[in-house]
């Protein structure tokens, strides 16, 4: 327990890894608070990570602490600027492991252009866990357009920037202890939103697809919106290999989490645009315009089926669990 | 090439109720919006076919006396710790220290048990033939490491029989889609004398939209003629004879005994219980048959056995929702009462 005491193990750990890992000027000051530059407007958010297994097929819980909350921060339209960044160790956790996750949040919080400028650490007991928080800031554009996804309206088109269901299916995938080459999309969408900023892309609303899935976030725009949104199951990216997963365990990749897509809801005279946009991404290459909001009922998600029929999906209940028979 | 998507949605014979007894193909058919493709004379009803649907209250309070015994641990699959027995859930006693771990198979068991081996783990064994064959595999391993830490409470259903109570207790059903999964297990072959008896036809059928589309036109086309026949429409992976294999290993370790269902009471030689053999891995699984439901309105057991529709219920998407579930047709994932709620069905 001595590494959370406070004292010299404690500072130990964090010169050792998070220091190192994490260098930057403002951290390194060692400050009780970072001193940062600001902007008018910023947007602020926080998340904790408590995933299992620690390490998985394409990221790690270090990779997805910091997409997380760069991928919220860029989903208001803002710049994500700086993280903080706690860790809660259980007892007997291992100290090569806690390198490679700081490891891991330094190098995608340099590809995300984000500093990491104040941390923490607590120990406690258990049997090795690892957990960490996040929080995030970002500057927001002054010319910002208000994005609200009530403003959702008629005609408006759906865009998905890529394959439901990997992130979910790689977790799944280790805790049951299947083989297959299945990877986390884990990855930050900051480029990719800034890349639709950047075309002034007219964006009604736009989420990242975590827990809950796709179909959880469409019928909240729809209910928000008093819309019919109608989505094209053909049209919808799913990797064979996910596709397959979910056929054996009686999963819906609609309902599935990711950690490094995003659906956003643009005007119909820049769907094409924002499509370019979203595909100039290295994390966007399989996007794909999947639908519109029409005159449907008010505030239903309709899906039209590969089977040729239709059906109306609500937000998901339950947790998304493997059928048992 | 008959367009049979065409005669599906343009029918205009006699109506005719098909039920589809799987809970697995329950939630197909809404996926697929299958619904949506058939005339309003052809007209779905979902059977007895969800594992957690048609367990009686006595077996989840079993489970919860066992899950509050020291040094006991209840392990089961995640829709189970949502069901109320006749007045609490898993979940609800988790707050008392109950003991209970979500597990996605009950080979997990083998792990858990290793890991823990002062803790005894009982497992929540529910299900129907493709089940039982996991749990005969699960005993097989734990007798062949030696694990002596693992128990089963069963609350274990075969077909044959429920199928038969359904036409002659109930009837009213035209014609039958047989489970995919229990049919990879048992074979077309089993439906052969209830499709004689009853003079109805089986279709065995996977679960792609496509797949149920083919199912649904050769149902409807043989209940024209009157054809009381058994037709495999899944040959990729259904045989006429099963696969022997699993069907020695389940009776290896088990026997044939009556079985209460949720709405049908006692079906004889309808369940399967541990041979007295074995009956040293059994959590106390015997005679679990009294049955109250947890509110009386509750109508699970006639959406079971079909004789009503999800959206028949009073309770249905008012009191009784997926988040505030009053019977366990609306806790599964499988539950027909869940199916019509998230999907919005009306037929």
């Amino acid at each position: 327990m001595s590494h959370g005491s406070g004292g010299k193990a404690t500072s130990d750990l964090i010169s050792s890894i998070f220091a190192h890992y994490f260098d930057n000027p403002v951290l390194a000051k060692m400050e009780d608070a970072a001193v940062v530059p600001g902007a008018a407007r910023l947007a602020m958010t926080t998340d904790s990570f408590v995933v299992t297994p620690l390490f998985f097929a394409g990221a790690d819980i270090g990779k997805l602490a910091v997409c997380g909350t760069v991928n919220d921060l860029a989903m208001s339209g803002a710049t994500p600027k700086y993280l903080t960044c706690g860790f809660i160790l259980e007892e007997g956790a291992d100290s090569g492991d806690i390198e490679k996750i700081a490891a891991s949040m330094a190098d995608t919080a340099r590809e995300c252009g984000v500093l990491i400028v104040a941390g923490d650490t607590k120990v406690i007991e258990g049997k090795g866990g690892i957990y960490i928080n996040t929080a995030g800031v970002g500057f927001l554009p002054d010319d910002l357009p208000a994005v609200s996804s009530a403003s959702c309206s008629k005609g408006d088109v759906i865009l998905l920037s890529g394959t439901l269901g990997d992130h979910h299916a790689a977790i799944l995938s280790a805790r049951m202890n299947i083989t297959n080459t299945i990877q986390s999309d884990c990855a930050p969408l900051h480029g990719m939103v800034a890349a639709l900023l950047a075309k002034n892309i007219r964006i009604k609303a736009m989420r990242d697809v975590t827990r809950g899935g796709l179909a959880t976030i469409l019928h909240e725009f729809s209910v928000a919106s008093r819309g019919c949104i109608s989505i094209d199951e053909d049209r919808i990216p799913v990797s064979a290999q996910v596709q397959g997963l979910c056929g054996i365990l009686g999963l819906d990749p609609l309902y599935m989490g990711n950690e490094g897509k995003m659906v956003a809801v643009v005007a119909a005279g820049d769907a094409d645009a924002a499509l370019a946009a979203m595909k100039s991404s290295p994390y966007g290459t399989n996007a794909a315009i999947i639908g519109s909001l029409t005159a449907g009922e008010p505030g239903t998600l309709v899906l039209s089926t590969k089977a040729g029929g239709t059906r109306m999906m609500t937000e998901l209940y339950g947790e998304g669990l493997p059928r048992i028979c | 090439m008959i367009d049979y998507r065409a005669y599906l949605k343009e029918y205009d014979g006699p109506p005719v109720r098909i039920m589809e007894i799987c809970g697995t193909h329950t939630a197909a058919i809404s996926h697929n919006g299958i619904p949506s493709l058939l005339s309003p004379k052809i007209q779905l009803i979902s059977g007895p076919g969800c594992p957690v649907c048609v367990t009686v209250t006595e077996y989840i309070d079993r489970l919860i006396e066992l899950s509050l015994t020291k040094d006991t641990v209840v392990a089961t699959f995640g829709d189970m710790i949502r069901v109320t027995g006749s007045r609490q859930s898993l979940q609800d006693v988790k707050a008392d220290g109950a003991q209970v771990r979500m597990v996605y198979s009950p080979l997990d068991m083998l792990r858990l048990a290793q890991e823990e081996p002062s803790k005894t783990f009982v497992f929540a064994a529910v299900g129907f033939e493709t089940t039982i064959a996991v749990y005969a595999a699960l005993l097989d391993e734990a007798i062949r490491q030696n694990i002596r830490n693992i128990r089963l409470l069963t609350s274990l259903k075969t077909m044959p029989r429920v199928i038969d109570w359904v036409c002659t207790m109930q009837g009213g059903i035209d014609g039958f889609l047989a489970p995919g999964h229990v049919s990879v297990i048992t074979g077309s072959d089993m439906y052969e004398p209830l499709a004689k008896k009853h003079g109805v036809p089986f279709a065995v059928a996977g679960f792609e939209g496509e797949q149920l589309l083919m199912a649904l036109y050769a149902l409807v086309r043989t209940i024209e003629r009157g054809d009381g026949r058994v037709m495999n429409l899944y040959p990729s992976v259904v045989s006429a004879k099963g696969n022997e294999t699993a069907q020695h290993m389940i009776s290896k370790y088990f026997t044939v005994c009556d079985a209460a269902w949720r709405g049908m009471g006692v079906v004889p030689d309808s369940g399967m219980i541990l041979r007295r053999e074995f009956e040293g891995y059994d959590a106390g699984s015997q005679f679990l048959y009294s049955d109250h439901s947890h509110h009386p309105k509750c109508r699970c057991a006639k959406v079971i056995t079909g004789a009503e529709k999800p959206n028949d219920c009073a309770l249905f998407g008012t009191l009784c929702t997926p988040e505030t579930p009053q019977g366990a047709c609306m806790v599964s994932t499988e539950g027909s009462c869940f199916s019509y709620f998230v999907n919005r069905r009306k037929a």
